[in-house]
């Protein structure tokens, strides 16, 4: 699936132009680029959270030369499903939006 | 950021679109994602990021408080993986630091690194 998919699926259930639909679709997108790059998290019940995790400067080594050399710290983008999300996509009953976690969450 | 915040914001930003129907749009949106999931087909936005479903194979495994053997079911699991845009802008800073030359990471460099967090 990519965003035209999504826009068609919202033009379906939400009756509006695909103009609207595709410049609402960018804005949330964009809308959740811009929290994460300022380090905030973005939690989207029912689907997941989108984070950003610090990584410390380590030593590591290319593996061509076996030169060891410092890599950088870096910031990063991480995202844990809900464990709605996972229940959904194991078939299983989720209850509602804001489900407990099931025998098969693992958290 | 949670759902509602991004909802608000949304309607804030499209002041034309009636706020129930930007509610609306905005879950359908999240929608759609899950049920592409469901199906175990994958998701590819760009700029952002895809999403995969992966399968873990059944094992077994162990009750990390008695130590008792249990049977893992097979499951799915899905994956995100940031795409280059959103990877480079949350690591901007970080890749402000180092001079252009070396600026992908992995790039060999002398001095203590700065550290954040």
């Amino acid at each position: 699936m990519t965003k035209a998919e999504i826009v068609d699926r919202v033009v379906e259930e939400v009756g509006w132009g695909r103009r609207d639909v595709g410049e609402t679709v960018d804005l949330v997108f964009e809308m959740i680029k811009s929290r994460l790059e300022n380090g905030e998290t973005v939690k989207l019940s029912g689907f997941g959270n989108f984070f950003v995790l610090e990584k410390k400067p380590r030593r590591g080594r290319n593996p061509q030369t076996g030169e060891s050399l410092t890599l950088r710290g870096r910031r990063v983008l991480s995202f844990k499903a809900s464990p709605v999300l996972k229940a959904e996509i194991n078939g299983e009953e989720s209850a509602g939006h804001e489900a407990e976690p099931g025998p098969n969450s693992d958290d | 950021m949670t759902r509602r915040e991004l909802i608000e914001a949304i309607a804030t930003r499209r002041p034309n679109l009636p706020r129930r129907e930007v509610e609306h749009a905005v879950n359908e949106i999240f929608k759609a994602m899950v049920d592409v999931l469901r199906r175990g087909e994958r998701i590819e936005i760009r700029g952002f990021g895809s999403f995969v479903v992966k399968r873990r194979a059944a094992r077994v495994g162990l009750n990390p408080r008695t130590g008792a053997a249990v049977h893992v079911p097979a499951k799915w699991t899905p994956f995100f993986k940031a795409g280059k845009e959103i990877r480079e802008r949350v690591d901007a800073d970080h890749a402000a630091a180092e001079s252009p030359a070396t600026a992908c990471h992995g790039a060999p460099r002398a001095d203590p690194l700065r550290r954040v967090g």
